[in-house]
């Protein structure tokens, strides 16, 4: 019998063809592809306007307004109080949405194969639609029932956020390893207190680095809530740039960046000292 | 007998007091102490809310929500908007593209050629560093301050937004897709590259094929919070749901309100479940 024999090489082929009916990639792509002329079409973006000799000047002049920034003493103490005013803001509407997502977390958590967990999809609904809903969105919202100022910023974070956090914090839980909460479970221990002494001590580590992440977020959309009204730097910044005055404009940007890199550099360090 | 079993017993169970309550009372004492500066300077006065005259305000808007708006013409409206917010994410998020993947290619450690030998030339290293500091100060500047200061060039309407969008997005999508490129695997682009295939094709057939997956998932990602960004821009006059939102808050007018806020919560969910299915058919 002859051996069969094999090619060294594989035989040539043809590359699939581009498109192929029965490809659901290629009818994705097609759409997104659709989908994007069908915005760039239906938006009525002034290129001519923006991208015109008159339109690049006025550019340059209008950057050229923001120097020199504002670095009078007494500007910069009003920027520090803006700034300490946003971190609070971030800081406290962090921890309370903490607070909110851990409580709102349990219900929304199936612990256990036999657990019925019947609160589980309402829970998640809420969860869904605190988190759609954006900062600034709530902020405006909240304005109505906690009047202009930090308090309604804060708030507005608080519920974004649990949002976020509720969600992550119940899929952290249910992933979380079952046996020791399977332990106290079959000695006769509640669902609170299984909660509290098997599971959270788990993932505790996780849970710290999901706050720190948001707590991140949180200082860059603390920085803008003011725009509505809702305090700290953006209420500064939006004030500012309604009057023109640009130079004091660049300092709170400047102030912004700042901020928000130390607390980038602070929370990215945080967060390898707990996952080292 | 039965006195002796029932001591031996209670010594064997656990005791009913949490045996670390002194230290868990005092961490959460000391953490309320650091906190009252913070709750000072965000003039934290839950009471106020509960105040008759304030109560009342609440209560007014909150009822004014029923029934929510649904005369036809309002509902055109609000699908006009919205076509509007998903438009300005999209373009916003194209275009973000267009800076960020060159962005990606320049400043992809992996990519270099002097690197292959040792340390990377000095030339090369100080301009992916350069390109890195860019998009990060790109990134680091909220959209919504974007918008602000193109609404002053360009005037109100979406091309604020967009551009907004775009510069914020691409600042984004460029140092996350250099991450996710110099994260991976690097050898068959190494390989490649020692072998005399220029960067592109480096890129190409060594990079690209192994992280196609991650980099398509992160950017659906990002669509998804392009549109929730450009419900936000839609406040500094951007069009769309944002501006609709604005003004029916303005006039109290709750019943537009819970519309609006009902068609969006379903729009980001609708988002949602498309990009968890995508990011999940993509593995």
């Amino acid at each position: 019998m002859i051996p069969q024999l094999e090619a060294a090489n594989v035989p040539y082929k043809l590359p699939p063809p581009l498109f192929n009916a029965r490809c659901k990639a290629c009818w994705f792509t097609l759409a997104t592809l659709l989908f994007v002329v069908a915005s760039f079409w239906s938006l009525d973006l002034q290129w001519a306007q923006f991208l015109s000799l008159p339109a690049m000047h006025s550019m340059a002049k209008f950057v050229g307004e923001f120097f020199p920034p504002d670095t009078s003493p007494a500007f910069l103490r009003q920027v520090a109080i803006g700034a300490w005013e946003t971190l609070a803001m971030s800081t406290l509407g962090t921890l309370l949405a903490v607070i909110a997502g851990l409580v709102l977390a349990l219900p929304a958590s199936r612990l256990h194969a036999d657990d019925n967990a019947w609160a589980r999809a309402p829970t998640r609904l809420l969860l869904n639609a605190l988190r759609a809903v954006p900062e600034l969105v709530w902020a405006g919202l909240l304005l109505i029932a906690a009047g202009l100022g930090p308090f309604a910023g804060t708030l507005a974070l608080a519920v974004h956020t649990s949002g976020v956090l509720g969600r992550l914090f119940a899929e952290a839980m249910e992933n979380a390893p079952p046996g020791p909460a399977a332990a106290l479970r079959v000695q006769g221990a509640g669902r609170l207190r299984t909660c509290l002494y098997a599971t959270l001590p788990q993932i505790l580590p996780q849970l710290l680095s999901y706050t720190l992440y948001r707590w991140e977020n949180n200082i860059r959309a603390a920085s803008v809530l003011g725009v509505v009204g809702a305090g700290g730097l953006g209420q500064l910044l939006a004030f500012h740039m309604g009057l023109f005055h640009m130079g004091k404009t660049a300092t709170i940007l400047g102030g912004m960046l700042v901020l928000v890199g130390l607390v980038d550099a602070f929370s990215y360090g945080a967060r390898r000292w707990l996952t080292r | 007998m039965s006195a002796v079993a029932l001591t031996g017993y209670a010594a064997q169970t656990a005791p009913q007091r949490d045996p670390a309550w002194f230290g868990r009372v005092a961490l959460a004492g000391a953490a309320l102490v650091i906190l009252w500066p913070l709750l000072v300077a965000t003039e934290f006065k839950p009471w106020l809310m509960w105040e008759p005259r304030s109560l009342a305000v609440t209560l007014n808007f909150l009822v004014g929500f029923f029934p929510p708006a649904h005369s036809p013409e309002f509902l055109w409206e609000v699908a006009q908007a919205t076509w509007r917010t998903l438009a300005i994410a999209t373009a916003g998020l194209t275009l973000g593209l267009v800076l960020a993947v060159p962005a990606t290619l320049l400043s992809t450690r992996v990519l270099s050629i002097s690197a292959l030998s040792g340390r990377m030339a000095r030339g090369p290293f100080w301009l992916r560093q350069a390109l890195r500091w860019a998009l990060i100060g790109l990134r680091s500047v909220p959209e919504l301050v974007w918008a602000l200061v193109f609404v002053r060039v360009v005037g109100l309407g979406p091309t604020a937004g967009v551009l907004a969008i775009a510069l914020t997005y691409g600042g984004m999508l460029g140092k996350v897709y250099s991450e996710i490129l110099e994260s991976g695997e690097s050898h068959a682009c190494e390989t490649l590259l020692r072998n005399g295939s220029s960067r592109l094709q480096a890129f190409g057939y060594g990079l690209l094929p192994q992280n196609a997956a991650e980099l398509t998932s992160y950017t659906i990602y990002r669509w998804e919070c392009a549109i929730r960004s450009s419900v936000v821009l839609g406040f500094v006059g951007a069009g769309g749901l944002g501006q609709q939102l604005d003004g029916a808050m303005k006039m109290f007018n709750g019943g537009e309100v819970l519309t609006l806020l009902l068609v969006f919560v379903g729009l980001v969910a609708v988002a949602d479940r498309i990009s968890a299915g995508l990011r999940r058919a993509l593995g």
